[in-house]
């Protein structure tokens, strides 16, 4: 039975993506690196959770096909990044930039950690010193022996 | 006492957080809200520019063309392919709408002409014209990340409406009938 089970995942485990196919790759290597580091911040739009220079899908493929010719052709970064959100929309970039639109989601931890403080300054306990002993308790604990 | 409501406050926040998500699962199953939607930016600016062949010498088209056929009335663009499911079980409401009297035209994204022919034969033709988006690069530019995606042209040449995904009768009534309505106005 667990030999079964192992030549069946076998056959349903497929090879692993090959994403970096070399003839994709720019020859110039300042320039391949150029074309990483701006497709690395480009989200692939099919698997959403993932980079065109890290996803397997054909349109992220695509992409970076542009990205490259792009960079060959002597764009700016900030070119190519406007090229791909007028298509896209801002949702293309991984890392969006700090607009009125995206305030709450980069201003979120500072807001977590202001209402942590807020939390924690409101809790302090206010406990009062416990008052002194009365008399009759100190005659008490003098009769325990102590 | 006021430690008491302290501690009903992740209560109520759960509870909160419960019904807004069940609101999303709601709007999901209507299909007024996708959670994969990205928001298109082309939405109210004009088509892009493009030109097309056809398959097999066939005639494509270019934006120039649909600019002209929207004059007259909106042209719904859509972007399709043989290989696509979605795209086939979107096939029966287009040629609803198209007997309805929406010109729609096609663009035939990463297709073989012998494939997109059969495609049409076995589900029905509903598009004025075909155009072979061969390298995608004509759907970039349009902002689609995925077949089928429709975009509505007005007599301006503006994009109105998009919808990434099949058309469904629900859809259709919902979203492209008010739109085209509202081109009209």
């Amino acid at each position: 039975m667990k030999a079964w089970m192992l030549v069946l995942a076998m056959a349903i485990a497929g090879p692993a993506w090959a994403i970096n196919d070399p003839n994709e790759m720019l020859k110039n290597p300042a320039q391949e690196a150029r074309a990483e580091a701006i497709g690395s911040q480009l989200r692939c739009l099919v698997c959403q959770n993932e980079s065109i220079e890290d996803s397997g899908a054909d349109l992220a493929r695509d992409l970076r096909a542009i990205v490259r010719q792009r960079v060959v052709a002597g764009d700016t970064d900030q070119q190519i990044m406007a090229w791909m959100v007028a298509r896209y929309g801002q949702f293309v970039r991984l890392k969006p930039p700090l607009t009125l639109g995206t305030l709450l989601l980069w201003g979120t931890p500072v807001m977590g950690l202001l209402i942590g403080a807020a939390a924690a300054w409101l809790g302090r306990s206010h406990r009062t010193p416990p008052a002194p002993l009365t008399e009759a308790e100190r005659a008490k604990l003098a009769e325990f022996g102590a | 006492m006021n430690r008491r409501l302290l501690l009903l406050a992740p209560l109520a926040l759960t509870a909160a957080g419960g019904a807004a998500f069940w609101a999303m699962l709601n709007r999901m199953q209507q299909g007024t809200f996708d959670p994969h939607a990205i928001g298109n930016p082309m939405l109210g600016k004009p088509m892009p520019d493009f030109t097309l062949p056809g398959y097999d010498g066939a005639r494509g088209f270019s934006s120039t063309d649909i600019r002209q056929a929207a004059q007259s009335k909106p042209v719904l663009v859509n972007f399709f392919a043989s290989w696509c499911i979605p795209c086939a079980a979107e096939a029966d409401v287009l040629n609803a709408v198209a007997q309805g009297g929406l010109q729609i035209w096609g663009i035939c994204y990463k297709d073989k002409p012998d494939k997109m022919q059969a495609f049409l034969t076995q589900y029905g033709n509903p598009y004025t014209r075909i155009a072979a988006d061969a390298a995608g690069r004509t759907a970039i530019d349009f902002g689609v990340y995925g077949v089928p995606e429709s975009y509505l042209i007005d007599r301006a040449g503006i994009i109105r409406w998009h919808l990434p995904g099949p058309l469904t009768e629900q859809n259709v009534q919902q979203s492209l009938l008010p739109a085209i309505k509202a081109t009209a106005a």
